[in-house]
């Protein structure tokens, strides 16, 4: 009896799930090892639960989303979030910092038609989580990793530390430091490969923050590199804006 | 025998980008009373949130409302700044947006045809399920969504959300040794584009059609993908065409009630943008190799007026398009020679900009408004669901008013007729029909 594999969708953009089927040299051996019980971008065949391996995308922003992760998690043996909004809030966690009455009046024409919750979560906010994936996007070599590790039982081989590492190992000049390009490379979790530098890009934080965030440390660089105090705020509120607002608290005190 | 007179068919699940709503269908005394596409995607509140923002960050921001289409979004959002801005990038620039475009394209129709739309046609619930028989087909498909995410990855360093894209161009631009490998997978990506169409080309098409009017880019001398004149094909075959900034005054969103998406009408009718639209007002305008595998596909040649309007042969029409965007691709990665500069800086301006761009879906429209500190005071997006949804569902009551009046379906006959009615348009709604919930109320 093969393991069964289930992909659910809460408030997102579908790009993290749609990460799995850009694995395309490893899709159909994956699907020859585990049996796809429900995945609705996929396929139209839903087989009930319990789940080996659930993979969840997206944050809870509705009563009825938080009332159905509860459901997927008492169905799955092990839940697997993956990205920004399933481990973080992603984007819409911005309305954590805003009256989201006044969201609602400014995009819906009659907003009493549309029910939301007043702050978007991470999954585990709610219940049990057992292994978190990172990024805005995730990464497919992460993915594949994660999903081969729940296979094998064994724990994922994710590290925690920052982008620099990865920076370093790929050979990319700091950006930092030769173009004073302003960089969140230093504080956000590693697994992107340190894509944005070697696109002559700062880091802007889609992975959220590392292991070990040293905010006080880096912020005078971004100032000194020409980052206001709203550029600096902004810099840190995107995807992953909710999980970096604690590092800003530790800030203030 | 049962008397299926009157009933009510409800198919929990489909947004103003891909993700969740419901279909309800009323049958009242053999007639459709009713098609309706709910949409409950929770909402995310975009427009609200980009108040406050640099004018440099909605290209990335955006993005974040489709994974399958954050190239769309980042275009359109780039192509509306700018033009608040005034500025106009280096042709190279537009060259290179067009080739992570066709990126975009190429992966984004494969997915479609492959992955949600060919199962349909050989009765079958996945790809996955489908490779047990066509395995050859299935890994074709693939590898022709690979040599897609391979442009956008090289071009954009990601496929879902790529970060090269900035306001003016890019961080950085590739050489053309960098692009060598990339071509010869284009080159092989060519093959399995025609192998698609020839493939797709002998499925069996129920007959269908839609009366929408049609709204796509159009440009004098290519197929529109990443800027264009808004153009009209109206039912009644006659043609017209607006600024883009005039967009809102002649497309207008309306709310309706248990929907998180806006609906549209384009001058208070129904319209239909995508790939049909495309083709019928753009398809004299595809390249010799294009307008070969139209023919192949059985579609005629769109230079001799031939038009499709049957939304289950639009898979045809996206295999073609596939076709288009990998020669096209090839083409620009041909010619191409690095610009001076990767990037036109962009200064803010006090102004309001208007931007579309052609999304694989069809015509994303973005509107921002700055102040002089480049501060968005306020933003508008209007993605092809939205536009598409009232011509979805005129079209969804016309195909079960026809097999109700045709034959005696039951009601999971209907139900798969109706989910196959929206997967044909849409492979962000086609992922959650299928959250299959369906209540059946006699009367």
């Amino acid at each position: 009896m093969a393991p069964t594999l289930a992909v659910f969708k809460l408030a997102s953009c579908d790009g993290c799930q749609l990460t799995l089927l850009d694995c395309e040299d490893e899709l159909l051996a994956l699907t020859g090892v585990v049996e796809i019980a429900h995945f609705l971008e996929a396929t139209s065949a839903v087989a009930p639960g319990p789940y080996d391996l659930s993979l969840v995308e997206g944050s809870v922003t509705t009563a009825e989303d938080a009332e159905r992760i509860r459901a997927i998690r008492a169905a799955s043996r092990h839940l697997v979030t993956i990205g920004a909004c399933a481990t973080a809030g992603g984007i819409q966690a911005l309305r954590n910092f805003a009256d989201v009455d006044e969201y609602r009046r400014v995009v819906y024409a009659h907003p009493e038609y549309v029910e939301t919750l007043a702050t978007s979560t991470p999954v585990s906010a709610h219940v049990d989580v057992d292994f978190e994936l990172r990024g805005c996007p995730i990464d497919r070599r992460q993915l594949i990793e994660v999903i081969t590790a729940f296979l094998a039982g064994r724990k994922p081989d994710i590290p925690d530390h920052s982008v620099c590492f990865e920076c370093k190992r790929r050979g990319t000049v700091c950006v930092t430091v030769a173009h004073g390009t302003p960089c969140l490379g230093p504080v956000t979790h590693a697994g992107c490969g340190a894509l944005c530098p070697a696109y002559h890009r700062g880091c802007f934080g889609c992975f959220g923050p590392s292991g070990s965030v040293n905010l006080p440390a880096l912020i005078p660089l971004l100032r000194r590199d020409g980052l206001d105090e709203d550029d600096v705020e902004r810099f840190l509120h995107t995807f992953n804006a909710a999980a970096f607002e604690k590092f800003e608290k530790e800030l203030e005190t | 025998m049962t008397h299926r007179g009157s009933r009510l068919l409800h198919v929990g699940s489909l947004s103003r980008v891909e993700g969740e709503g419901a279909l309800r269908l009323h049958v009242h005394d053999g007639t459709v009373t009713e098609a309706r596409l709910e949409i409950y995607e929770p909402p995310r509140f975009f427009e609200a949130f980009l108040r406050g923002r640099s004018h440099t960050e909605p290209p990335d921001i955006t993005a974040r409302v489709c994974g399958i289409c954050p190239v769309a979004y980042q275009m359109s959002a780039c192509a509306a700044i700018e033009d608040a801005c005034g500025v106009t990038v280096d042709p190279v620039i537009g060259d290179l947006r067009r080739l992570l475009y066709c990126g975009e394209w190429i992966e984004s129709q494969a997915l479609h045809i492959y992955l949600l739309h060919a199962p349909d046609f050989l009765g079958r619930a996945s790809a996955i399920e489908l490779a047990r028989t066509h395995r050859a087909e299935v890994e074709r498909g693939l590898r022709l969504k690979k040599a897609g995410n391979s442009l956008m990855e090289l071009l954009g360093g990601r496929a879902v959300h790529p970060v090269n894209v900035r306001l003016g161009g890019f961080h950085r631009v590739p050489t053309r040794d960098e692009l060598r490998p990339v071509a010869e997978e284009l080159k092989r990506a060519l093959d399995d584009a025609w192998d698609t169409v020839r493939w797709v080309a002998g499925f069996e098409f129920p007959d269908a059609r839609v009366e929408a009017d049609l709204l796509a880019l159009a440009e004098p001398d290519t197929y529109a993908i990443e800027s264009g004149t808004p153009t009209v094909l109206r039912a009644d075959g006659t043609t017209d065409t607006f600024p883009v900034r005039d967009f809102t005054e002649r497309v207008a969103e309306t709310h309706v009630p248990h929907s998180t998406a806006l609906h549209s009408r384009l001058d208070g009718r129904l319209h239909l943008t995508g790939s049909l639209a495309r083709f019928a007002i753009s398809g004299a305008r595809l390249s010799p190799v294009a307008v070969q595998a139209s023919v192949a596909a059985g579609l005629g040649d769109p230079r001799d007026g031939a038009v499709c309007r049957n939304p289950f042969r639009s898979i045809l029409v996206r295999a073609v398009e596939t076709v288009y965007a990998v020669a096209e691709a090839l083409r620009i990665i041909e010619t191409y020679t690095p610009p001076a500069r990767p990037y036109t800086e962009v200064p803010p301006v006090a102004a309001l900009g208007h931007g579309a761009t052609e999304a694989p879906r069809g015509v994303l429209y973005h509107r921002y408004e700055l102040d002089a500190d480049g501060i968005v005071t306020s933003a508008l997006l209007v993605p092809p669901t939205a536009q598409n949804q009232g011509a979805i569902e005129d079209d969804l009551r016309r195909l079960a008013q026809r097999a109700i009046g045709e034959g005696d379906p039951d009601d999971s006959e209907l139900t798969a007729l109706c989910e196959r009615a929206i997967r044909n348009h849409d492979p962000c709604i086609s992922c959650s029909t299928h959250f299959l919930d369906l209540t059946v109320v006699r009367t």
